[in-house]
C-alpha cells in the first residue's frame, strides 16, 4: 500500500472537500458476515458509503455496530462476505496495512509516551524523519486545537483533550477512512456536543469518509450525512437524518431515533389517497399513500397494523384550528404532565387505555393543561405512519 | 411546618465531626494491631536480637566483621582486581547464582505469561492450573524428585544408556546445572505470576490502536506491549532474586562440593556454633537483599515507566 504523504495542513488549503471524494475513501459492504460460534453477531449487511461521506452505525449493544467497525479496521475476521475500500478487498489484509485511523471510546492513548510520542508514533512507524514528524504533529495539533501540548502524558489530560489527541493521531498519517467507536461516550453532555460540533467541522475540513459508531441517536442525528440503524446484526433501514426520523419504516427505527407513539388498530378501508385504520373503543385514524413502508401483507383489509406518531406532532385542540380532512383528531384525558425545561410532556390516556405522549413547547400565554383535564389530541394526516 | 433554627456550624458540633472522623481512623488502627503484635514478637524482636548477636557475640565490637574482610587474595573481576577471601567468594558465588536464575525464569516465565494473558479467561484458568500445581508442592519434595530424576542411576541417565546416546551415565546431580534447573524449576511460578498479572491489565485497544496505526506485530510488542509489561519484569526479577540469594534446600541437595550459597554457609556457622559470625553473614544478606530492592524501584519502578508526575 502506498504511503500518502499529503498533509492534513496542506488538505486545509484546499476549499470544502466534503463529499466529493476527492480525499475519502468509498467503503463497501458486501453481505457480510460473523458468527461467534452458534451467535449471529452481524447477520449480512450491505452498505455502500460514498467518498468523504459520515456514515453513523446506530444502535443497542448487540446490535453487531460495532462488530461490523471491527471487521472494517481489521480486529475482527467476517466468516463471510467482502469489505471493499475504493474497491480493493481488505476483509483478509491485516490491520497495519489498511491505512485506516480509528479512535477508540477508551482513547487508547500509550500511557508510557507523551502527546508528541502518541502523535508522532504512526509517522515513526512509516518512517519520517525526526523533523517531518516533529512538523506533522505540531500542525495537527493545530487542528484539534491543542498547539504546543506535545510534552504532556496523556493522564495529565481532561478527558476532552485526550480524546482531541486521539483524533489527531488517528489523522496525523492521513488516512482516507477514519473509524470513530463511541469517541464521545465517557465525556458528559455537554462537553459531548460541543466534541460533535468540532468532529463535525474537521470532517467538512479534510474530507475524509468517517464511519461513526453510537447508541446515541441524538448524536446521530447532529453529526451524519446518513444513518444505518442495526438490530439484531442488520441493517434495519438506512438514510439520512430526516428520512429516518420522518419515514421510519419499522417499528424499531420508530422507537430507537426519537420518541414515537404506537397505535394498534384493524385497516378497514383504503383508497389512492391512504387508509383508514380503526383503533378500537377511540375511532378511525386517516393515513396517508407512502410509497415503499407498508409491506404488501399489512396492507390488505382487516389486517392488524400499528401507526406511528411522534410527540411533538400531536397538538391539543385549542393549539391549533382544526381543518377536517387535514387533522387526525381523537379525545383523550391528561394523566400526568411532566416539566423538562424547554417543553411539557403530557400523557394522554384514550378510551382504550392506550397511553399518548404529547410534546408542547412551553411559551407564555399558552393554556396549560391540568391532571384529569379531558382534551382533543389532534396531528397531521402526514405525521401518520405504518410501521 | 416546624422551622430548624439556622445558627450556622457551632464549635461543639465541629468537635463532634472531628471525633466522628478520628473514630473511623481507629477503627482501622485497631484491625491492624492483632497482626502488628505477632510480628513484632515472634519476628521483629528474634530477627533484631539474632542480627544484634553479629556485633556483641562472643564480644562487643566489630570482630565478627573483621573476620570476613580479611583478605587471602586477590582475583580480577573485569577491569578491577578484587580482594577475595572464603566468605566473599560464597557471595559473589549467591549473587551470580540468583543473576542467572532471575534470567533463566525470565526468558522462560515471559512467553508463558504473554500466552497466558492473550488467551481468553477460561484457557488462562485451565493452564494457570499447570503453573499453579507445582507452586502448591513443597520445595523438598520437589528437589528430591530432581534428585530421582538427575542421579547416576537417575531416570534420564536410564533413558539415555538404554536408548544407546551415551555408554556411561552423565555427571548431572551435584553440579551447578542441577543448582539451575532445580531452582529455575522452583522460582518459574513467582516470574510468572506478576508478569500475567500486570501482562492481563494492559487494554487490548492499545495494542489495537498501535496497529491500526500501522504497526507490526513486532512494532506493536517492541514499543506498546513490552514497555507496558516493564512493572512486570520489574515485580517478578526482584521476588525472584531475592528468593535466590536466601536459597538453602535445593543447593544443598542437588548441588556440588562447591556450590556453597550464602545460606549454606550460614547454617555452617551456626551449627560450629559460630552465632557471631552466622549474624554477620546474615546482616550482610539483608542489607544486600534491601539495597537490590531500592536500585530495582529505582531503575524499574512504576514511576518512571508511565512517565508523568502525578498530581
Amino acid at each position: 500500500m502506498v504511503t500518502n504523504r499529503v498533509t492534513p495542513a496542506r488538505n486545509l488549503g484546499r476549499p470544502l472537500t466534503h463529499g466529493d471524494g476527492s480525499h475519502g475513501a468509498r467503503v463497501i459492504f458486501d453481505g457480510i458476515e460473523k458468527m461467534y460460534q452458534q451467535v449471529r453477531a452481524v447477520d449480512g449487511v450491505d452498505l455502500d458509503i460514498a467518498p468523504g461521506e459520515f456514515v453513523t452505525l446506530l444502535g443497542p449493544s448487540g446490535s453487531g455496530k460495532t462488530t461490523s467497525l471491527m471487521m472494517l479496521a481489521g480486529f475482527e475476521i467476517p466468516t463471510g462476505g467482502e469489505i471493499y475500500v475504493d474497491d480493493q478487498p481488505i476483509a483478509a489484509v491485516p490491520p497495519y496495512r489498511r491505512n485506516i485511523g480509528m479512535v477508540f471510546q477508551s482513547y487508547a492513548l500509550f500511557p508510557h509516551m507523551t502527546v508528541g510520542e502518541n502523535i508522532a508514533f504512526p509517522l515513526k512507524l512509516r518512517k519520517f524523519s525526526k523533523a517531518d514528524a516533529k512538523r506533522q504533529t505540531a500542525e495537527v495539533l493545530e487542528l484539534v486545537k491543542l498547539p504546543g501540548y506535545e510534552q504532556r502524558y496523556p493522564r495529565q489530560l481532561s478527558g476532552g483533550q485526550q480524546q482531541r489527541i486521539a483524533v489527531a493521531r488517528a489523522l496525523v498519517f492521513n488516512p482516507r477512512v477514519l473509524l470513530m467507536d463511541e469517541p464521545l461516550g465517557a465525556l458528559d453532555k455537554q462537553l459531548r456536543e460541543s466534541l460533535q460540533l468540532e468532529i463535525k467541522q474537521l470532517h467538512d475540513q479534510l474530507g475524509v469518509t468517517i464511519i461513526y459508531v453510537t447508541h446515541d441517536q441524538q448524536e446521530a442525528l447532529v453529526m451524519s450525512d446518513r444513518i444505518a440503524v442495526m438490530n439484531n446484526g442488520r441493517i434495519e433501514q438506512i438514510g439520512s437524518p430526516t428520512e429516518l426520523y420522518d419515514q421510519p419504516q419499522t417499528r424499531f427505527v420508530a422507537s430507537f431515533l426519537g420518541e414515537s407513539n404506537f397505535l394498534d388498530g384493524r385497516l378497514s378501508g383504503s383508497d389512492a389517497q391512504g387508509s383508514v385504520v380503526t383503533i378500537e373503543g377511540v375511532g378511525a385514524v386517516r393515513v396517508p399513500g407512502q410509497s415503499g413502508s407498508s409491506n404488501s401483507s399489512s396492507s390488505s383489509q382487516g389486517n392488524q397494523v400499528t401507526i406511528a406518531v411522534r410527540p411533538e406532532k400531536i397538538v391539543f385542540s385549542d393549539d391549533a384550528p382544526m381543518v377536517d380532512g387535514q387533522m387526525n383528531r381523537l379525545d383523550g384525558m391528561v394523566v400526568q404532565v411532566i416539566f423538562v425545561g424547554e417543553m411539557r410532556r403530557y400523557d394522554v390516556h384514550l378510551a382504550n387505555g392506550s397511553s399518548l405522549i404529547v410534546k408542547r413547547h412551553n411559551r407564555s400565554g399558552m393554556r396549560q393543561y391540568e391532571r384529569g383535564e379531558s382534551v382533543h389530541v389532534a396531528w397531521h394526516l402526514a405525521d401518520t405512519r405504518l410501521v | 411546618m416546624a422551622t430548624v433554627a439556622r445558627t450556622g456550624t457551632t464549635d461543639e458540633q465541629r468537635r463532634r465531626f472531628a471525633r466522628l472522623e478520628r473514630g473511623v481512623q481507629l477503627r482501622y488502627l485497631l484491625l491492624l494491631t492483632p497482626a502488628a503484635i505477632f510480628l513484632v514478637v515472634f519476628y521483629g524482636y528474634p530477627v533484631a536480637a539474632m542480627l544484634a548477636r553479629s556485633f556483641n557475640d562472643p564480644t562487643w565490637g566489630l570482630e565478627n566483621f573483621r573476620r570476613l574482610t580479611v583478605v587471602r587474595s586477590h582475583e580480577d573481576w573485569f577491569l578491577f582486581s578484587m580482594p577475595m577471601n572464603a566468605y566473599i567468594r560464597v557471595f559473589m558465588l549467591t549473587l551470580r547464582i540468583a543473576l542467572i536464575v532471575t534470567l533463566i525464569t525470565l526468558l522462560l516465565g515471559y512467553p508463558v505469561a504473554y500466552t497466558l494473558a492473550s488467551v481468553g479467561a477460561s484457557r488462562a484458568n485451565l493452564l494457570m492450573i499447570f503453573v499453579l500445581v507445582p507452586f502448591w508442592t513443597s520445595i523438598l519434595v520437589r528437589s528430591y524428585a530432581w534428585m530421582v530424576l538427575l542421579g547416576r542411576e537417575g531416570t534420564i541417565n536410564r533413558l539415555l544408556i538404554r536408548s544407546g546416546l551415551r555408554d556411561e551415565p552423565l555427571q548431572l546431580l551435584n553440579t551447578r546445572f542441577a543448582v539451575y534447573v532445580g531452582m529455575v524449576h522452583i522460582l518459574l511460578p513467582f516470574m510468572i505470576l506478576p508478569l500475567y498479572s500486570v501482562m492481563r491489565g494492559i487494554d487490548r485497544n492499545y495494542l489495537r490502536a498501535a496497529e491500526s496505526l500501522g504497526g507490526r506485530p513486532f512494532d506493536v510488542f517492541r514499543h506498546i506491549f513490552f514497555p507496558l509489561s516493564l512493572p512486570g519484569i520489574s515485580a517478578g526479577s526482584l521476588v525472584v532474586f531475592i528468593l535466590s540469594l536466601g536459597f538453602y534446600i535445593t543447593p544443598a541437595l542437588i548441588g556440588g562440593p562447591r556450590d556453597v550459597m550464602i545460606s549454606m554457609m550460614i547454617f555452617q556457622q551456626v551449627n560450629m556454633p559460630n552465632w557471631g559470625l552466622a549474624a554477620a553473614l546474615a546482616l550482610i544478606l539483608l542489607v544486600i537483599a534491601i539495597v537490590i530492592y531500592l536500585l530495582f524501584n529505582k531503575i524499574l519502578g512504576v514511576e518512571r515507566i508511565f512517565g508523568g508526575s502525578r498530581t
